[in-house]
């Protein structure tokens, strides 16, 4: 959010400090059980009013932003599923750019309504990576990141090459927007960023709560023991092909529904909104921000971007914001390797309150 | 597509495949024996062109010194990453490789602020056409003569000094089972900033001997990086001479793909030939299996 000012400021902070209370309650600062489910819901009450109220107090760019942000905060949570199988990809940001050319090329060329194209456009980057998944997981750890790399990269050089049907480099412009709704005595306006980010939000929290109940169920812990033990998981009968590959099924349909979302927002796609740079912010803010909650890539987005926004933007260095990203991603794998999400676990353990961290 | 045609293509995939080979050596380097993989690998080839450019078109000194100011300054600079780095991430295998992604943002940023976003585009000292067996419509530029004979001499010092002197020796010793390299008495921290050292160097060397023909700014990394990955994958990640072959293989498909058709299409072949390798041998196509 451009510009300095009190309100942002508080925003701001409110926003980090959300999903950080989040993570620190996940990661058990030793409350008992009574005590910490009136916590949980003392912080979804806040939350969701602070969440609601946000684009209130913010200009029209500020608004923009937060668009932004609800449906990166989609990528970075379906990311993570991904990492809890112990692999990183880069390719996520490609099949978020499926689900956008997909919504864009249903909605435009064959006139499909734009909620249908969008779940539509989930499914088939979910059918996409479950293709890639036969060649992909044949390779673990740096094999399945540069493996994950050329195949993401062929498809989106695909669409750069391709005039017809994906526009080549310009990609496909005038996309419709979503469609206009009248709820009761509201008037929802989509071409506006307040009511859209409305959309991405409640979009964005659904999915985030599915990702979450996922996680909690059977195949999560099936996640786990494929991230860990591999080897034992495949002898006491897992099938961990099966599990990694829904993992990568899963976690690419929720990219591509926050790229449908991207899509019918900025009412264009191209293929270097979904080139390899963005890819390497995505990692950053995940890896920044840990992935032993769903909270962690949360943090690590919303943190740095706010830094990259208020501070960075205000100083007048733009071509320097590399730089700083850079140095936050070695600075936090040397001295913060688990995350911005364990500080309030730390900071309680300094103040000798809770429990000592580790 | 005629046999000028023909000879003339292969004469620019020999040139894209000795500064390809430059590279993806120096990256088999670092990773054989650190086991990291140095995404920032394209920007110490970035490094290097701007290091001649500095040193051999903004100072006007001789160009050969330039070329050794980059292999020194780039060395130096891998120096520091190792020992910054890569070092405390030792026991990390994809740390090293997350870190070597903050070092590239760094490196790009840093010559932004340095010498501007625009690129850099200047003659050489050997810019006259030579024309081959005497035939006048078959040429190549002395420039990238110089580069096909650069690369050819530092590769062959370097296969020289890793067969015959102790440190390359050592070299080996430690990328084969750094354990019993170890136990007899290597230092395996001076060994992994000895390799750096010299896989940053050839990039640095690459980087300066193609800056008057490329032109030179902050993002050239990016595409030599990705051909440099596809080469090693081809190649077989730990293998010295996998990486020399498969420079020219690459490069040859490449050039040819481009001359044939263009670009991009030449880039998704790539892509899919690096693919179909980790598919069906992934050890590469002169690589051993890796120990379990």
């Amino acid at each position: 959010m451009s510009g300095g000012g009190a309100v942002t400021y508080t925003v701001w902070a409110v926003l980090i400090a959300l999903p950080l209370l989040a993570a620190w309650l996940t990661l058990d600062p030793g409350l008992g059980g009574a005590r910490r489910r009136i916590w949980w819901a003392v912080l979804a009450a806040a939350g969701a009013a602070a969440l609601i109220a946000a684009p209130r107090v913010a200009t029209f760019s500020q608004q923009e932003l937060l668009v932004f942000l609800a449906i990166n905060a989609l990528v970075v949570a379906s990311y993570r599923l991904l990492a809890l199988t112990g692999e990183f990809s880069l390719g996520h940001v490609v099949m978020m750019g499926v689900g956008a050319y997909a919504t864009a090329l249903f909605s435009k060329r064959l006139g499909v309504p734009v909620p249908v194209s969008m779940l539509l456009a989930a499914g088939v980057t979910g059918l996409v990576a479950f293709i890639l998944a036969f060649p992909l997981f044949r390779m673990k750890g740096f094999y399945f990141l540069i493996g994950s790399f050329a195949a993401g990269e062929a498809i989106r050089l695909t669409w750069k090459r391709f005039q017809d049907p994906f526009g080549g480099p310009k990609g496909v412009s005038r996309i419709p927007g979503f469609p206009d709704m009248e709820v009761g005595p509201f008037e929802l306006l989509f071409w506006e960023p307040v009511t859209y980010y409305y959309l991405a939000l409640a979009v964005a929290a659904a999915s985030i709560w599915v990702l979450w109940r996922i996680e909690r169920s059977h195949i999560g812990l099936v996640f786990h023991a494929v991230h860990w033990q591999d080897q034992l998981a495949g002898a006491v009968g897992v099938n961990t092909w099966r599990a990694r590959a829904t993992a990568l099924v899963v976690a690419s349909a929720f990219a591509g529904l926050a790229g449908a979302l991207l899509a019918h927002y900025l009412t264009t796609v191209n293929p270097n909104r979904f080139d390899v740079d963005e890819m390497v912010y995505v990692l950053i803010w995940v890896i920044v921000g840990g992935t032993a909650t769903i909270w962690g890539p949360i943090v690590g987005l919303i943190a740095l971007t706010a830094i990259n926004e208020v501070v960075l933007r205000d100083a007048g260095v733009d071509e320097l914001r590399p730089m700083f990203y850079g140095a936050v991603l070695i600075l936090a794998m040397l001295f913060l390797p688990e995350g911005l999400e364990t500080l309030p676990r730390r900071v309680a353990g300094w103040l000798g309150r809770g429990r000592p961290a580790g | 597509m005629d046999l000028a045609v023909f000879i003339q293509t292969c004469l620019n995939a020999v040139y894209a495949s000795s500064y390809l080979a430059l590279v993806a050596v120096g990256l088999v380097l670092i990773f054989g024996v650190m086991r990291v993989v140095n995404f920032a690998h394209g920007e110490l080839y970035m490094a290097g062109a701007y290091a001649l450019f500095w040193v051999f078109h903004q100072t006007g000194l001789p160009f050969f010194l330039g070329v050794a100011v980059a292999i020194a300054a780039v060395g130096a600079l891998g120096l520091v990453m190792e020992r910054a780095l890569f070092r405390p991430m030792r026991n990390n295998p994809l740390g090293g490789l997350i870190c070597s992604i903050g070092a590239l943002l760094i490196l790009q940023a840093g010559a932004v602020a340095l010498f501007g976003v625009r690129k850099k585009s200047f003659a050489g000292p050997y810019n006259e056409a030579v024309s081959l067996f005497g035939v006048e419509s078959l040429t190549i530029s002395g420039q990238r003569l110089a580069v096909i004979a650069f690369a050819v001499a530092l590769l062959g010092a370097l296969w020289v000094f890793l067969k015959k002197s102790r440190f390359g020796w050592a070299l080996r010793a430690v990328a084969q089972d750094p354990d019993a390299a170890a136990l007899q008495g290597i230092s395996i921290g001076r060994i992994s900033m000895l390799a750096m050292a010299l896989g940053a160097g050839l990039a640095g060397a690459a980087g300066a001997l193609t800056a008057t023909i490329v032109p030179t700014g902050p993002y050239m990394g990016h595409s030599v990086i990705i051909g440099a990955f596809i080469v090693i994958i081809v190649g077989g990640v730990g293998s010295l001479e996998g990486a020399v072959v498969a420079s020219i293989l690459y490069a040859f498909v490449s050039t040819f793909v481009t001359t044939i058709w263009d670009g991009v299409v030449a880039d998704i072949a790539g892509l899919l030939l690096m693919l179909a390798v980790l598919v069906a041998r992934p050890q590469g196509l002169f690589g051993r299996p890796e120990r379990a």
